[in-house]
């Protein structure tokens, strides 16, 4: 069974390069993957990810809001009944990692990652990709 | 009748000029010409311009160091723009935060967690005012670097002049109102493309007519070229970008001499230098050729391709971010090989974070030293006639003709249907994704080194950056701004600006700038403008591809 992704674009940011950049090496990769466009909210994104049935939540975040949006993103999960992980990519500073996990995100990618290291993490969140 | 040579126009041209010195020598002394070939050759200043649109170049003007800044309130962004003017800064460039590109408001729901972070946020005729307070309008020009919102941003800006005594003729600047690349690569659209493209036609009317000196377009392929594109993509859907709306204008009625002069551009400097030279001079040739041929312009100005370069962001890193003062300097330098009229240098930072003080007078310096330490702009066109760079050259001319060509053929002949087809049927935005999957491809294969990322790695984990933080206490303090102006205004005149606003909006024959601008003097809000707006244009939503 194949690992199925949802990745998401929350608030204004409509940088959508790297996005759409991620969903086509993650196809490569082998896993599925949702993307429901520009401009969604935490709630939109978290009934989105419970409705297709997402192993996990990937989040592209350039516009510097990542500290306020990517927890309210976990918490309408979780207050779905949800535990389905949420991972960021984007402009990240270093600084920002500590806090995003302590949020409950399960892992950061920073400008500069690579396929294998995004895919490697994601295998690693799904326990029936093993 | 004999017919001139490029290089007998050349040098009347040139002697109507006035150089910034009389004797330029090599810093050993040896005396240089403003311009070099055989007799025979193309010169620039003269059509089709492949060689520069002025006959002396930087001999007589440098470009404008012109920085594009923005984070926090107005008064931050005032503050860092005098602190670029006292560097040596000679042109200023707004950056807005998310929720005034997408024009809503900073108190809005939607904009939690984005007011001020990559931009100033601008909610009314207050902020505009603090934005350039203190700053002498007459001599620094300024760009605002706004697509959907940018007729409300236009109507501030008036605005706010006349309140201060200037009229709308004697401003000069750029509003970069570029709506097709929105939805062709940087993705803040509002309005649906038709009706976006009303209110372009609208400023456009309104600049012809009644800000001479106003640049109503800065045709962007920087937001292209930084989604994915590769040279020849931004290049072609650049330039047919400018063919839509001389089209649109040509539709309005307005004389494409109008209109076309007032027509700038903005192109990517990206780190394949000679790549970068060649598409400057092709995108000239181009432009100067479609204008006079296809469009029957006969006003010379229109047939001038003046742009400004911006270094590109996409290749800067995280990983030992010093190092992108190098690949900026690289990359500015192509600009100014290529003959931009403008220029704004990357900081080193920005990989991270808005730029700091620092990093910002460190890119400033960067175009100094090219400027007035390294002798590159003593002499025009300086690669012409290079075997290679010419070729390259017309490469890039037949790829962009090639383009030019599928996207004539989506729009039956018109480039400004075709351009819409285009974005309708996702056909840029493929293009864009698929150039860029390709390079992070080769990326991942190791066929593509990116110097601290996939290869020289040592030294990755030295950080000691100081990064600009916009915080949420810089969204608080703009909060609070934004509700001493709701609670002070005179609503009956707010409402009553709004509904004419509406009505004008509804009349697609009429041009609602004198509304906005209504609106704007009675401190209607970015937000309740774009709002009345929205209400009779409705909203677009992009198909999600990937």
């Amino acid at each position: 069974m194949s690992v199925r992704v949802l990745v998401a674009k929350v608030g204004l940011d409509g940088h959508d390069r790297g996005i759409k950049v991620v969903a086509r090496l993650l196809r490569d990769a082998g896993m599925e993957v949702v993307y429901t466009g520009l401009f969604q909210t935490p709630d939109t994104v978290a009934i989105a990810a419970i409705q297709e049935d997402v192993d996990v939540v990937g989040l592209s975040m350039l516009s510097g809001a990542h500290l306020t949006l990517a927890p309210l993103v976990v918490s309408a999960l979780r207050d779905r009944g949800s535990d389905i992980p949420v991972i960021v990519g984007g402009i990240v500073p270093a600084n920002d990692v500590d806090e995003l996990r302590a949020q409950g995100v399960a892992d950061v990618f920073g400008p500069g990652a690579s396929a294998q290291e995004i895919v490697a993490a994601i295998t690693a969140l799904v326990p029936h990709s093993n | 009748m004999t017919i001139e040579s490029s290089y007998e126009r050349w040098r009347l041209e040139y002697s109507a000029a006035t150089p910034r010195r009389e004797r330029v020598t090599t810093m050993s002394g040896v005396p240089l010409e403003p311009v070099y070939g055989p007799p025979d050759a193309e010169f620039p200043g003269v059509y089709p311009y492949t060689r520069g649109i002025h006959a002396s170049m930087y001999r007589s003007r440098l470009w404008t160091m012109r920085m594009f800044a923005g984070f926090g309130t107005a008064r931050d962004t005032n503050e860092r723009f005098r602190d670029i003017i006292g560097a040596g800064g000679t042109g200023l460039s707004t950056a807005f935060d998310m929720p005034t590109l997408l024009g809503i408001d900073s108190d809005d729901p939607m904009a939690r967690g984005e007011v001020g972070r990559c931009g100033v946020a601008i909610d009314s005729l207050a902020d505009m005012a603090d934005l350039f307070d203190g700053i002498d309008l007459a001599t620094i020009t300024t760009s605002m670097t706004i697509n959907s919102p940018a007729a409300v941003m236009l109507a501030l800006f008036v605005a706010n002049a006349e309140a201060h005594g200037v009229p709308r003729a004697r401003l000069g600047g750029t509003l970069q109102n570029d709506i097709l690349k929105e939805y062709q690569a940087q993705k803040e659209f509002i309005f649906p493309p038709r009706q976006s493209m009303r209110l372009v036609r609208d400023t456009m009317a309104f600049t012809a007519a009644e800000m001479p000196k106003w640049n109503s377009i800065s045709v962007s392929g920087y937001h292209i070229r930084e989604a994915g594109s590769t040279a020849a993509e931004e290049l072609a859907f650049t330039l047919a970008n400018g063919f839509a709306y001389v089209e649109l204008a040509r539709e309005a009625g307005l004389d494409v001499d109008a209109v076309a002069p007032r027509l700038s551009f903005f192109f990517n400097a990206h780190i394949d230098f000679f790549e970068e030279i060649a598409k400057y001079r092709a995108a000239r040739r181009l432009w100067a050729t479609w204008m006079r041929h296809h469009y029957g312009a006969v006003d010379e100005r229109s047939w001038q391709l003046r742009f400004h370069t911006q270094t590109a962001g996409v290749s800067l890193t995280a990983q030992q971010p010093e190092v992108n003062l190098a690949r900026t300097a690289i990359e500015a330098l192509a600009g100014v090989l290529g003959g931009t009229q403008s220029l704004h240098t990357n900081s080193m930072d920005e990989a991270l974070a808005l730029p700091s003080q620092k990093a910002a007078r460190l890119a400033l310096r960067t175009q100094q030293v090219l400027a007035y330490e390294t002798h590159v702009a003593d002499v025009a066109d300086p690669l012409g006639g290079s075997w290679f760079v010419e070729e390259l050259t017309d490469e890039m001319e037949r790829r962009a003709e090639s383009l030019f060509a599928e996207i004539a053929e989506m729009g039956q002949g018109s480039m400004l249907e075709g351009c819409i087809k285009g974005i309708e049927d996702n056909w840029f935005q493929g293009h864009i994704a698929d150039s860029a999957y390709e390079l992070e491809r080769a990326f991942n294969a190791g066929e593509r080194i990116v110097v601290s990322v996939n290869a020289y790695t040592e030294g990755n984990e030295d950080d000691d950056l100081t990064l600009l933080r916009v915080t949420n206490e810089d969204e608080a303090r703009q909060l609070v701004r934004l509700a001493h102006v709701r609670q002070t205004r005179d609503d009956d005149a707010v409402r009553d600006a709004l509904a004419r606003l509406s009505h004008d909006a509804a009349d697609p024959t009429v041009n609602v700038m004198e509304s906005l601008i209504g609106a704007a003097r009675a401190e209607a809000t970015v937000g309740e403008m774009m709002g009345a707006m929205v209400n009779v244009f409705g909203r677009y939503v992009e198909v999600p591809s990937l």
